[in-house]
Parts: structure tokens; sequence; C-alpha cells
């Protein structure tokens, strides 16, 4: 059964490795250059008051991504 | 209107590559890093400058250059923007490569985060592809004790191949070690092999192929093996650069072209396109990366951040977000207004005071009347006007305002507001721009080169003017006081004061978000840009030197500009006052022609002229209404708020013209300053126009509405 579902949908709390990106170009490399390569660890932190962005854990550093972003990152959780 | 490319600010940031050395003999420094590890502490630190810092990414957006002398070599140190990569994605990366690749540095410091090494050393591993002339500087280590993190520097070095160097910039400790270092490295010649990343054999071959003719077509002036791998990357900005500093253009060799079929060729075979190709490269960089770290970095427990999540778990929280950010603005303001009132009343009596000195002193000396007219009557009053006005709020909003920031406030700012700006289809990171609005429109416009889009980046540089900076914070807070906090004010009116001066910014907020939207469906049309943004870690003040900095660096930088501006229009305000065509003065005048229509907007002929007199800087607009008022013929004794107040009040201010007066400050045209620094970053004189046109405009109409509104009910 594949596991993967985008970023966005991992509940708050939740761990999940990065399995693929989607997303193309200039804002794909921008994501890798965030250290999103395969496998990477991503906990998501907690979403902005209105619900969005959401902060994740990502290597060390706290990042803010919209929910457009992190649908295009999709992760297993474990 | 469309975009052209020049709108991009790449163009302007280009111009402040070229630095010149005094002398053959100085040594140029690059100090490049990470946004937000305390690269302008250590530039600070090293030249004695005072570029002010702050808690988060984006603040050094200009080369800022600075000099220093180490055992009798002169250098030239260059603040370059702070990136987390040089794959110039944006034109901020654009300007750090391109002063790595082609501004000739003799050396390049990377000031690194020893808390997040791990995320720092992909700039490093990118900027090692390019040069071995490489220090890097491993920063606040001080920071990363109390974390229990421990950086292993010997280790670091020895798997980097170049020096490291450890400091904590804000204590001081390991700079001398650092110039040291940096001595050595414009010193004698590079025995060290730097690290080089080696990537998958595919792609390693392909390198092969390639750099024997790039080698022999660049000569030495660039690292043939990174050139190559940015011709297979098709990297265009980078060629483009190539040709415009070092003249040479690699895609006009035929046989270099040949050879990069070939690779691509085979590269293709094995279906690696240019997207995998990218992909690959920057992932090899982030697993070296990740590698180094975890063989020189130890840290004794993941639960270092525990304490800033739960932090942010509070102030970005759902229910408590928003309130406790209107919140903090409201004690900021609170304490500002009621910090602000007594010191402004004693600095005006004691200015005043001297104001009569050096009357006595004038007559004693029996200067001609018009001599002390135009000297204490115009010049002096003005400014000792401007002085006692705005140097109290100055001195209490600015201080706290920069403990805010060095705290590492403002990126939650930007986070609890991004969904507003999101659905204005605006750039997330125009909330940081904003807020450097407070400061001053001019930096916030500067600033505004965080945001990558052109699109969003006229958007953020047309509504920064909505919120006001420190030149019209004065004037908000002298008018809240005298006719809304009352001057003998009690804790009821220093709250309704409180309020209206936050009600002030939130309603400049709101309008810089509906004229987003506006601009985002007319003539600005698009869609939000990807946007990511760091929450960097909180971090303690230093308290006693964000007071020293902000008092000395910042108020009495603005209070001196003030005055250099003040004194003059003093002296043309008097001049109009007092040199009469028919049997009105000039003043009178123009003020009388301007009359009729500033009433609509709930003003006068006076006010709408000291507007217009006050383009080269807002701070001066109190001021010459004052001036022109006393010129009138209701001279008075001028000493306190009070009798400043009845002044107004004379000449026919309610609540209504206080009101309006606030709202046309917070929405009219920049000031001087602003709009030539629009035209710099826009490079187009259309987009200056529409700044200048749109939030004017919108301030009319506002201020039209609400003394309509007013007048119609019968409030006023």
């Amino acid at each position: 059964m594949d596991k993967r579902i985008p970023l966005n949908d991992l509940p708050m709390g939740g761990k999940a490795r990065v399995k693929a990106l989607i997303s193309d170009s200039s804002s794909r490399r921008r994501m890798l250059e965030l250290g999103l390569i395969s496998d990477t660890e991503v906990k998501a932190l907690q979403k902005s008051p209105s619900g969005d962005p959401t902060a994740y854990q990502i290597r060390g550093a706290v990042i803010a991504l919209r929910s457009e972003e992190a649908s295009k990152i999709l992760v297993e959780t474990f | 209107m469309g975009l052209s490319s020049q709108s991009t600010g790449a163009d302007v940031l280009q111009s402040e590559l070229k630095i010149k050395r005094d002398y053959v003999n100085d040594r140029l420094i690059a100090l490049a890093g990470n946004p937000n590890v305390g690269k302008s502490t250590v530039f600070n630190a090293l030249t004695g400058l005072k570029q002010h810092t702050g808690n988060w990414p984006g603040k050094t957006v200009t080369n800022a250059q600075g000099k220093y002398k180490y055992k009798n070599r002169h250098f030239i140190l260059v603040d370059i923007p702070g990136t987390y990569s040089l794959m110039a994605n944006s034109a901020e990366e654009e300007v750090a490569r391109d002063f790595i690749c082609f501004g000739d540095p003799d050396a390049i410091v990377i000031v690194t985060d020893a808390t997040c090494l791990e995320r720092n050393l992909y700039l490093v591993l990118q900027t090692l592809e390019i040069t071995a002339n490489v220090v890097v500087c491993v920063n606040l280590l001080d920071e990363a004790k109390r974390k229990n993190i421990r950086v292993n520097l010997k280790e670091l070095s020895s798997r980097i191949g170049v020096t490291v160097v450890g400091t904590s910039a804000g204590t001081g400790k390991g700079l001398e070690a650092l110039m040291e270092s940096v001595f050595h490295a414009t010193d004698k010649k590079k025995d060290h092999v730097p690290l080089r990343i080696q990537y998958d054999e595919i792609i390693e071959q392909g390198i092969d192929i390639l750099e024997p003719c790039v080698k022999e077509l660049l000569q030495g002036r660039l690292n043939s093996r990174w050139v190559s791998l940015k011709l297979i990357d098709g990297d265009e900005v980078l060629l483009k650069a190539l040709g415009k500093y070092i003249n040479i253009d690699l895609l006009n060799h035929s046989a270099l072209i040949e050879k990069l079929e070939e690779v691509r060729n085979i590269l293709n075979a094995s279906g690696i396109d240019r997207e995998k190709f990218r992909d690959k490269i920057t992932s090899k960089i982030v697993e070296t990366a990740e590698e180094i770290a975890s063989r020189s970095v130890q840290t004794e427990s993941d639960k270092y951040n525990d304490f800033d999540r739960k932090i942010d778990r509070i102030l970005t929280s759902r229910i408590f977000g928003i309130p406790i950010m209107i919140g903090l603005l409201g004690v900021v303001f609170w304490l500002t207004l009621t910090g602000a009132n007594y010191p402004s009343q004693a600095i005006a009596s004691l200015l005043f005071r001297i104001e009569e000195q050096l009357t006595v002193f004038f007559m004693d000396l029996g200067t001609p009347p018009w001599a002390h007219g135009v000297l204490i009557m115009g010049i002096y009053r003005t400014v000792a006007w401007v002085v006692s006005v705005m140097l109290p709020p100055m001195a209490i909003f600015f201080p706290l305002f920069t403990l805010l920031e060095d705290l590492g406030y403002l990126p939650r700012v930007a986070f609890n507001l991004d969904n507003f700006f999101k659905k204005s289809c605006a750039h997330g990171k125009q909330a940081l721009t904003m807020c450097m609005g407070f400061g001053c429109n001019a930096a916030g416009i500067i600033g505004c080169r965080i945001i990558n889009s052109p699109r969003e980046r006229l958007i953020a540089i047309i509504t920064n003017n909505f919120v006001p900076c420190n030149g019209r914070f004065p004037t908000l807070i002298a008018i809240i006081i005298m006719f809304f906090a009352g001057a003998e004010s009690g804790p009821v009116q220093s709250i309704v004061s409180t309020l209206l001066l936050t009600g002030i910014i939130i309603l400049g907020i709101t309008m810089t978000l509906i004229i987003s939207k506006i601009l985002s469906k007319t003539i600005l049309k698009g869609l939000p840009s990807s946007f990511t943004l760091e929450l960097p870690p909180y971090r303690k003040p230093q308290i006693g030197k964000v007071i020293v900095r902000s008092v000395f660096d910042r108020t009495l930088f603005v209070l001196g500009r003030a005055v250099s501006v003040a004194a003059p229009a003093g002296l043309i305000i008097w001049m109009m006052a007092n040199i009469y065509v028919g049997d009105l003065s000039i003043l009178a005048r123009c003020a009388a022609f301007l009359d009729p229509f500033a009433q609509l907007i709930g003003l006068d002929g006076y006010i709408l002229l000291a507007f217009i007199l006050g383009f080269p800087a807002n701070e001066i607009v109190l001021p010459i209404i004052i001036m022109s008022y006393m010129s009138t013929g209701n001279m008075m004794e001028m000493s306190s708020l009070i009798q400043l107040k009845d002044l107004l009040v004379a000449n026919g201010w309610t609540w209504l013209t206080a009101l309006c007066v606030m709202l046309f400050s917070l929405m009219h045209w920049p000031c001087g300053t602003t709009c030539l620094t629009i035209k710099k970053e826009s490079q187009s004189w259309k987009w200056t126009l529409v700044s200048f046109l749109v939030p004017t405009a919108t301030g009319i109409v506002i201020c039209f509405f609400v003394a309509s509104t007013a007048r119609l009910l019968g409030l006023n």
C-alpha cells in the first residue's frame, strides 16, 4: 500500500520522510535547497493563526511553507 | 503596463559590484553567509561600523563596505547579501554569486551559524566549488554552547579543506583569530586543497569531457570544473554574466558546443534531463553537507529548540497569535505615548527659554529685525519644534522596536499575516518589507529586493508607504497627545490614544492588503508565487547595545536628517510668510488657493501646503503647519504642547481636522527620498508615478469620505 501523502496533510506534530517532489523548475530547486531531498525527515510543527502557512522542522531549521508548496511534496509517515 | 526585465532590480544590484581599492596592496574581502547568522555583527565588529543588524532574513540587501587594518595591512570588507544558495534564484543570490565570481575578492569569509551548521554548509560547499580562497567562520558558538551543541572545528576544517575559525561575534570572541586567518588567506600561496564534491560517475564523465575545453577558454579566470557544471546545467544567467564581466561568450565556440552536445546526449541516454541533472547536483551537495555536519557537530539532545517551539506555540497560536501581535504593538505605542509626553514638554520649554535668551542677545547686538526673523523665528523655531516633538517618541519607540526585531519577532509577524497577504495575491515576505517601512519607507523599498517575483516586488514597493515611517510617527503621536489624549493625560486618555494609534496602524496594514489586492486584479495581474519563510531561533537581545545603537544610530540619524531639512524649510516658510504680493503674503496666497480643495478632505489650505512643502521629509509637516499659523498673526509664546494645541484650535482645528491630518499623513505621496529610491529600484518613472499616485488618491478618497460623513452627521 502506498502511504504517500502530500506534506500539507501531515497532522501537526507528525513526522514523515520526503519521498518525491512534484513541483518543477525554480520552486523545485528551492525545496531541494532547503534540504528536502529524498528520505529527509520533516516534522509538522504548527499552523499559522489563519491555518496557512504551516511551520515545519527541516534539518534543524524551522521553515514556513504555504499549502500550495507543501502539497507538492510527497511524504511517507512513520 | 508590463513588467520589463529592468524592473527586476538585478540591474541596480550590478552597479554595486565594483569596489575600488585605495591602494594596490589593499585586500578585498567578501563577507558571505546565510541570512541571519550574525554576518552584520561580524562586519560591525571588524570594521567598527554600525550597520544595523536584525534577527530576520534579508536584513542586509545591499553591499555594505567597511575597512579595517590588521598587522599594517588594509582590508576592505564587503558585506554581500545573505543567501542560502548561489544558484542565482533571486536578484540577491545573483549579486552574491557575481561578487564571488567577478568582484575579484582576495578572500571570502563565509559566516555560518553554529546552531544550524548543516544548513549553512550548503552555501559553503557551493562557494568551495567556485573558489578555494575561503575562510569559514563558525559564529554564534556561545549560543550553540547554551544549546549543548558542540562543533569540532578541527574536524570540520579537515573535511572541507579550508581554514575554520570559531567566533561569538556578539561578545567579540574569536575575532582576532578570524582576522589572523584572513590575513594568512590573503597572504601566502595556497597549499590547501578544498573539498571537491564527487558527483555520480556519469556526471563526472561529462565534466571530464567538457573541462579541458572550458579551461582553455577561461585561461584561469574562473574554476573550470564549476563552469563546466554550469554549462551542462544550462545556467543562462551565469553565461550572460561571463560575457558581461570577463568578455567570454562560451556559447560562441563551436568546439565547446560540440562537446556540450556530446555530454548532454550521454546524460539523456541515461535518462538524466536538465531537471534531473539539477536534482542530482543539489541533492549531492545537501548529502555532503549532511555527512560533514554529522561528523563535526555533536548535539547532546534534539530538544535544544523545544523552548523556541513553546514560545512559537503561544506567539503564533490560532487563538492568541494575532491578539498578542496587536497587543505588543499597543504596548509599544502606549510606552511611547505616555513616556514621550513629559520629556517633550521639558525639551520644548528648555528650547524656547533659549529662544528668549537668543532674542535678547540679538536685540543687544542691534541685529536688524529681518535677520532676527530669519534666524530665530524662521530657522531656530522650526528646528526647536522638530527636536522637541520628535526626539522623545523616537528615543522610546526605536529601542522597543529594535528589541522586538532582535528577538526574532518579525518573521513571526510575517508568519501570522501571511495568509492575508496570500489572499491579496501578494508575496509573504511583503510583511517583512512592510515592517521595515516602520523605520523608513525608503529602507523598506530597498528591502523589497528580498521578493523575487517582479510583480509582487512592485506591489510591495507601491504599498510600502501605507505604514508610517519614523518621520510620520511623531506627527501622529503629537496630534494624538494634543487632541485625543489631553495634555494632562490620565490612564483613560492614554489608553484611548494608544488604541487610536494602534487603530491607525492597523488601518495602514489593512490598506496595504486592500490596495495589494486591487493592484493584483488590475495593473499587476498575477498569482502569488512560491514562498518559504524561515523562523529563526529566538535570540536574547543585548539590551545595552540595542539602546545605544537605536538611540545613537537611528534616532540621532533621523533627527539629524530632519533638522537639516527643517532648517532650510523654516527659512523658506519664513520668507513666504513675510514677502507680500499685494496685501497677502505668498504663503497666504498659496494657502488660499489650496483651501477649497483642502476643506473638502477635512484639512485647510495651510495643512495641505505643509504636506506639499514637506515633500523633502515628512518630519517637517507639523512644524511647517505651526510656522504658517504663527506667521499669520497669531504669534504667541510656545512652550508646551497645550499652547500648541491652542494655536491649532485658534486656527480652526477640530477633532475632525486632527483625524483627517492623521489619515492624510498615513496615506499620501511618499517623501522625496522614497520617490528617488523607488525610481532607482524599479528603474522606471512610470512605476514611481504609480507609487506616488496610489497612496495619494487613497488618502484623498478616505479623507473626503470621513470628512463628509462627519459633516453630514453633524458630528463636527
